[in-house]
């Protein structure tokens, strides 16, 4: 009989409990209209960065490539010249290409970047409607120019 | 107009405001369990389609009515389309004699608002209740699927075990009133609803009907986590929506007699009327949507014990209290 009482205490409690649940206020975010801010750390879409003075990070060494455990991303270099510099070293990244497919937000290649110019950004909505669309293109992940405006002109560092 | 063509023309009409009411309030219901519940898991619930969501039940409809209802290989046909048929008909069709409002007069005639007021009253909604169990064990049966088999099979051995229980309780009140007329009934609780009389009697009805409509905490048939949906697994688009319409639909209808047994129906302190009627119905559907959000569900062996050691004898119990209490203010004892 004292179990039978306490079972039936146990149910009410119960009921009790969610009845007061009942006027909390939610916790819902009404997502579309009002986002979570994301993690300081948090792996997204990526970036392609560039310098104070506009040239492009990006060395075009390909270390991102060879590090990336999916190989989703394409690297083609080409050399700089006095007369058309994008980067400060040697070399730039002419083709930039990263499969967001394939992509598995590691963010090794924004470990193994010795100029730290790719970035795992904040951007998480890359919901598409083809499978052609999810290869992003160097213009995609540039950054705008900081001096953007002005005409791209060499300038050695 | 002579006297039948208006008595049938005046049964039509109160047949199609019921079937339309009830239709209406199944389709509000699955927004109001889904708002509580969402309530009570500090949600918000369906709120996209129209303001605060109250044009969800028709997207539901419409995607429904558009989905694919395949027929499995080796199911018997016939009666794998007849069973939801009946479960939904007979879900209809329990309400005729519930009495939602005092009478009402139209023309110089008195019109009751119920679809009929048989003296047997209770006891046609009891037996025309009890079909519903057909509904849902050839349902299981005819889908050629273990699953739908074991649903159907807990259904049927749920729904009689309960509907002991239920009967006895319903006795109690059929006691105390001298008759099972609906509207008898509730002419009776003009000063003290019933309630006050049979708490035993109410709970237990609570609790059967819990059982009977199968919603949680006594949802084996469907139980999910076990027997992927129950009897209806193998139902998809309107032949589905029927089972649900029949489940929801009874909730309404038991909520409905309860609140005509117990609580008085359409008698109010104040202004007697439907709103009191619908008041009533709309709090005891609160209850089963509460309790469904807060219990979890029982276990098949659990639910057997409690429905024939424990229901049982205390029906029994609260009709012997009953009845002697009845004899006793008659003075015959």
């Amino acid at each position: 009989m004292a179990s039978f009482v306490d079972d039936v205490g146990a149910l009410v409690r119960g009921l009790g409990t969610t009845f007061r649940h009942i006027f909390r206020p939610t916790v819902t975010y009404q997502y579309p209209e009002k986002r979570r801010p994301v993690h300081p750390r948090f792996r997204g879409r990526h970036k392609l960065m560039r310098y104070e003075n506009g040239l492009e990070r990006c060395i075009g060494c390909s270390l991102c490539a060879g590090v990336c455990p999916a190989r989703a991303i394409y690297v083609e270099a080409a050399e700089n010249t006095d007369e058309h510099r994008i980067s400060p070293g040697e070399r730039y990244a002419r083709r930039y290409e990263i499969n967001m497919i394939r992509c598995i937000f590691c963010g090794y290649c924004e470990e193994v970047c010795p100029t730290e110019a790719i970035v795992l950004g904040n951007d998480y909505e890359l919901a598409d409607y083809d499978r052609a669309s999810f290869v992003y293109t160097k213009d995609m992940l540039l950054v705008p120019d900081p001096r953007a405006g002005e005409a791209l002109v060499s300038r050695p560092t | 107009m002579s006297e039948l063509v208006f008595q049938i023309v005046v049964a039509v009409v109160k047949s199609l405001i019921i079937i339309f009411a009830l239709l209406t309030g199944f389709a509000y219901m699955t927004l109001f369990e889904r708002k509580v519940a969402a309530r009570i898991q500090i949600r918000y619930g369906p709120n996209r389609v129209g303001p605060f969501g109250l044009l969800q039940p028709l997207a539901d409809g419409i995607k429904l009515f558009f989905k694919e209802s395949p027929t499995p290989r080796g199911a018997d046909r016939f009666v794998y389309l007849a069973a939801p048929c009946i479960s939904a008909t007979v879900a209809l069709a329990a309400f005729a004699v519930i009495p939602i409002g005092p009478p009402i007069e139209i023309g110089g005639r008195q019109i009751g608002m119920y679809l009929s007021d048989a003296s047997i009253g209770i006891l046609y909604v009891l037996a025309v209740g009890s079909l519903g169990v057909y509904g849902i064990t050839l349902a299981g049966w005819a889908s050629n699927n273990k699953y739908s088999l074991l649903g159907g099979v807990r259904a049927s051995a749920q729904m009689i075990s309960y509907e002991l229980s239920l009967g006895l309780s319903v006795l109690a009140v059929i006691l105390v009133v001298g008759s099972p007329n609906m509207t008898k009934i509730v002419e009776f609780q003009g000063v003290v609803p019933l309630l006050l009389l049979q708490p035993l009697g109410f709970l237990l009805y609570l609790i059967s009907g819990i059982a009977e409509t199968n919603r949680a905490p006594f949802d084996l048939p469907e139980a999910e986590s076990e027997l992927v949906a129950g009897y209806h697994t193998e139902y998809s688009g309107m032949r589905f929506a029927l089972f649900f319409m029949a489940e929801y639909i009874n909730m309404i209808t038991v909520s409905a007699i309860a609140t005509t047994l117990y609580l008085g129906g359409y008698k109010g302190p104040i202004a007697d009327g439907p709103w009191w009627f619908l008041l009533k119905v709309l709090a005891l559907l609160f209850v089963y949507v509460w309790v469904r959000a807060t219990l979890p569900r029982m276990r098949y062996d659990r639910l057997m014990n409690f429905g024939w050691r424990v229901l049982l004898p205390v029906s029994l119990l609260n009709v012997f209290l009953t009845a002697i209490g009845v004899l006793i203010i008659e003075g015959r004892v």
